[in-house]
């Protein structure tokens, strides 16, 4: 399956969805005012990756700063990762935040009582 | 008495102001103004600290007026009338302040004052609650937001929404909105 990779811009974060390797990465910032335009080819692709997915899928989620229009894609995404759990997928979730970032530490905590899959919670030290 | 616009925009200049825009809200101007918040930032050590709070919520501003402002009526003398919206930063005694006005049509007044007076009223676990649920239930809108910006801002910053509404004429009214962090 074809490797997505969107370099960073301003507004929108790097993002690398490696189908071989089951490894989804997240990084940077999210705040286009159209959230909807960037996320969905990359829930499109998550569709066909559910059909022959790697036995593992690890999603790692390194937000700087995210609005509130990224933030329903960003749980589109989690649900998609929750489907191919409940299928019996082996998946985790890592969300990482700054040790000070209450506010992404919060989002993390938003997203876990949301979705119902394996959670990590990791503080970065600044 | 008629509103006046340079005289609102000039009382919300008091204080220290860190970022001052009216005209058009473009994606780009917002590229602009948070380039530039950054840019002040890395020279104050006492913008610092509230980097992140500050510049989540600068954007949630910027990005409702983006997404919501009406023109201004056409009698209103502004330079560029296209998404017309102002907005100041600043350092307001202990706080900081960021004030954003806009012109929006008459019949929207009361789904805004219900919306903020609907947030204001939130302790903070029903905030949360509230966001919890909208986050997990609602559709998307087309605008993108599906109704969660005023509900974040109000939960990042734990200070209710302070907001006017002037008459300009029969169609129209002017929206200010203060917002503080602390």
């Amino acid at each position: 399956m074809e490797t997505i990779i969107r370099e960073e811009t301003t507004k929108t974060p790097f993002v690398k969805f490696d189908g071989e390797k089951g490894l989804v990465e997240i990084r940077g910032r999210s705040i286009p005012e159209n959230a909807i335009e960037f996320y969905k080819p990359l829930i499109d692709w998550l569709d066909k990756y559910a059909e022959q997915p790697p036995s593992k899928t690890s999603v790692n989620v390194k937000l700087e700063y995210f609005n509130t229009s990224s933030s329903k894609c960003i749980l589109d995404i989690f649900r998609k990762f929750e489907l191919l759990h409940k299928k019996g997928n082996e998946v985790e979730i890592n969300w990482y935040y700054e040790e000070d970032d209450e506010d992404m530490f919060e989002a993390g905590e938003d997203y876990q009582s949301i979705v119902h899959i394996p959670f990590k919670m990791i503080e970065m030290e600044e | 008495m008629r509103f006046d616009l340079v005289k609102w925009y000039n009382e919300k200049l008091q204080g220290n102001v860190i970022l001052k825009y009216a005209g058009s809200i473009s994606s780009d101007v917002i590229d602009q103004l948070l380039s530039e918040f950054e840019t002040k930032v890395s020279d104050s050590s006492d913008l610092s600290k509230y980097r992140k709070k500050v510049y989540n919520v600068l954007v949630e501003c910027l990005q409702n007026l983006y997404h919501h402002v009406d023109e201004p009526p056409v009698d209103v003398s502004v330079d560029e009338k296209d998404k017309y919206g102002a907005v100041v930063l600043c350092r307001d005694g202990s706080f900081f302040r960021i004030s954003t006005g806009n012109f929006v049509k008459r019949e929207k007044l009361s789904y805004i004052k219900d919306r903020i007076d609907q947030v204001n009223a939130l302790s903070d676990q029903e905030l949360k609650d509230a966001y919890r649920k909208i986050l997990g239930n609602s559709e998307m809108t087309e605008k993108g937001g599906g109704g969660l910006g005023m509900l974040d801002i109000v939960r990042k910053t734990g200070n209710k929404l302070e907001y006017n509404f002037f008459q300009v004429d029969d169609d129209y009214i002017f929206f200010a909105l203060d917002v503080y962090i602390s």
